[in-house]
């Protein structure tokens, strides 16, 4: 089989307060077989939160991104849901928009670059999905994760709106009845926890501006993988990730209930599934300990 | 064959029945049907009153997805109860189906609800046009068609309320306006004839009740039935505030504005940086939950962050593309 070569957008949380889920991203390509070029020259995506003051500068970063992978003529792998939802909506809003996406190159001229659109732009969880599946991912399971029930959590802006789903993916899935973790779950070995929350916010996105909206959404997603018998959590957003293993603390104050759980990035139980070392995992820059290993 | 053959299938559904008056706590029934492909919910919320329980009690009209009245969730999520076909409901969900209202806390006799607080939030940004209108106008208001454009989609809003009780924070925040009214809002400030842009604004600004406590979810703009999309009015609004100058200076306009520091300077994000320069000095509640990021290897200082390469081009293009001020 011919290589996987993806252009990699790591996202800045990747190489500040997730470590883990670099580390972890790397490992299980090296183990997938696949060859990750990393977008050195990309900037942050604006993290859904530029736009809301520059929306057309927030455009033109994300083009400029997306014109790096277009360079290599690969595919845009992300490894946040967030950076996901940023970027391929700029590529949405590009692809449909010929005077906006006129509007953007102007600016990129100035650079020396041009968003052509040519370069699909998908999630990790979603490259492995299509491009490798299920089936042949189950095959290479070397330790399989029998033994725990495991609550996925899939992040927002992998999900919706599903219309960036459905140009994205090719088994595009439905955002009120998700299938792609549950599925990795189960490709992984584990007991996969169905919850209400698992499709829902975690919060992320108002945890300056509305600490206790956001902490009470982070607290409900912990209390609904606790009470369907949860031993922890996955999710492929750092994001999400970091609020749900850092903020336990005031999620059980706005809930009123102590609650806490390991979260894993999807990348690293897909690791400890492959066989990776664990310490290739980075299971230690998490907070709340990851207490089964 | 045909592609309008008639399909049957079984469908188990589980009905939340609540009467205010007369129970203490809700309660779910079960209902064994046969339903076909033809159907739409609504045919089994009629099916269900006129076959099995004449007490059943949901809000239904113009049975056309026009009225808005008939919004209900189905497994979690809201629809239009005339709109949605019974086909489209098994392909996602299989055949256990969930019907509840769309607030079961705002429940006043089963899918019935008390949809007060909407219509409070919906009057909240005056939703309709403020202009100073000559009384004898020697000649039309004339709005092009491109300014018309701006406001279509918004105007497209039946009310339904499936976006308002989708919303995360309308379920933990009383005084958030929520999804609708904010594309209600959106609908009058992208009104050229409008002239109270100031006022509305600043309603849609303050904290608590304003845009700056959205979550991002995207749930508003995945279950409106008339494809509004109001976390695009939302972020619309977001930049109306600083172009009309309206945002004040708080964590959250900090916060916002703070992206396009930081990327001038690393192209990547500072996020220690980003966290300072958005909460100032309340930065000090963040210490706790700093320090244990702080020793599993979290936070990484100004200086050992990794810039950009070709950092140059990222500000070169801050500087060239950037379209507010603050």
């Amino acid at each position: 089989m011919k290589k996987l070569r993806y252009a990699l957008f790591t996202g800045c949380t990747a190489k500040q307060s997730t470590p883990e889920q670099m580390m972890s991203t790397m490992a299980v390509a090296d183990k997938l077989g696949i060859e990750l070029v990393e977008l050195t020259e990309a900037s942050c995506c604006g993290a859904s939160h530029l736009q809301d003051y520059d929306d057309f500068l927030s455009l033109v970063l994300n083009a400029r991104n997306i014109a790096y992978a277009e360079k290599h003529e690969l595919t845009m792998v992300t490894i946040c849901n967030t950076c996901q939802l940023n970027t391929a909506m700029t590529k949405h809003r590009l692809d449909n928009n010929a005077e906006l996406k006129a509007r953007v190159n102007e600016k990129l001229a100035e650079v020396g670059l041009e968003y052509k659109g040519t370069s699909l732009v998908t999630h990790f969880l979603y490259a492995i999905i299509d491009d490798i599946g299920l089936d042949k991912i189950a095959q290479m399971v070397e330790t399989p994760l029998s033994q725990f029930n495991i609550a996925p959590f899939y992040g927002c802006h992998n999900i919706r709106p599903s219309e960036l789903q459905n140009e994205t993916h090719k088994t595009p899935e439905n955002a009120y009845n998700p299938t792609s973790l549950d599925d990795l779950i189960i490709a992984c070995g584990g007991m996969n926890v169905d919850y209400d929350e698992k499709n829902k916010c975690c919060g992320f996105h108002a945890e300056l501006q509305a600490p206790k909206t956001a902490a009470t959404l982070t607290g409900n997603a912990i209390a609904g993988a606790m009470d369907n018998n949860a031993d922890w959590m996955v999710t492929p957003c750092p994001l999400c990730h970091l609020k749900l293993d850092t903020q336990t603390h005031h999620a059980s104050e706005a809930i009123g209930r102590e609650v806490s759980l390991p979260v894993l990035h999807m990348q690293q139980m897909l690791g400890l599934a492959l066989g990776c070392p664990q310490e290739s995992l980075g299971m230690k820059h998490h907070v709340t300990k990851v207490n089964f290993l | 064959m045909s592609t309008h053959t008639i399909t049957k299938q079984q469908v188990n559904f589980k009905v939340f029945r609540f009467n205010a008056d007369e129970d203490y706590l809700p309660y779910y029934e079960n209902y064994d049907m046969e339903v076909t492909s033809e159907e739409v919910v609504l045919d089994i919320l009629n099916r269900i009153k006129w076959d099995h329980d004449g007490s059943f009690s949901y809000r239904r009209s113009c049975r056309h997805g026009i009225c808005g009245t008939c919004a209900i969730k189905v497994n979690g999520r809201a629809t239009l109860a005339c709109k949605e076909s019974m086909n489209n409901m098994v392909k996602i969900f299989g055949n256990e189906l969930v019907i509840e209202p769309l607030s079961k806390k705002r429940s006043v006799k089963d899918m019935i609800i008390d949809k007060g607080d909407f219509w409070e939030k919906h009057e909240a940004v005056k939703p309709y046009l403020i202009s100073d209108v000559d009384e004898h106008p020697e000649h039309e208001h004339l709005v092009t068609p491109e300014e018309a454009e701006e406001l279509n989609e918004a105007d497209l809003c039946i009310q339904c309320g499936a976006c308002h009780y989708a919303c995360p924070v309308v379920e933990i925040n009383d005084d958030f306006f929520g999804p609708a009214a904010f594309a209600k809002a959106y609908r009058f400030e992208a009104d050229v004839r409008d002239d109270a842009h100031v006022e509305r604004l600043e309603a849609v600004h303050q904290e608590k009740q304003g845009v700056w406590d959205c979550v991002k979810c995207m749930e508003c703009a995945e279950v409106c039935p008339k494809d509004v999309d109001p976390i695009s009015k939302i972020t619309s609004l977001h930049n109306m505030l600083f172009k009309e100058g309206v945002a004040t200076s708080n964590v959250a306009t900090r916060h916002a504005v703070g992206f396009k520091h930081s990327i001038a300077r690393n192209g990547v994000l500072d996020e220690g940086g980003l966290v300072l320069y958005s909460e100032g000095l309340s930065i000090v509640k963040h210490v706790p939950v700093a320090l244990k990021m702080f020793t599993k290897g979290k936070i990484v200082p100004p200086w050992g962050i990794t810039k950009s390469d070709n950092l140059d081009e990222i500000q070169k293009l801050v500087k060239s593309s950037s379209t507010a001020k603050f």
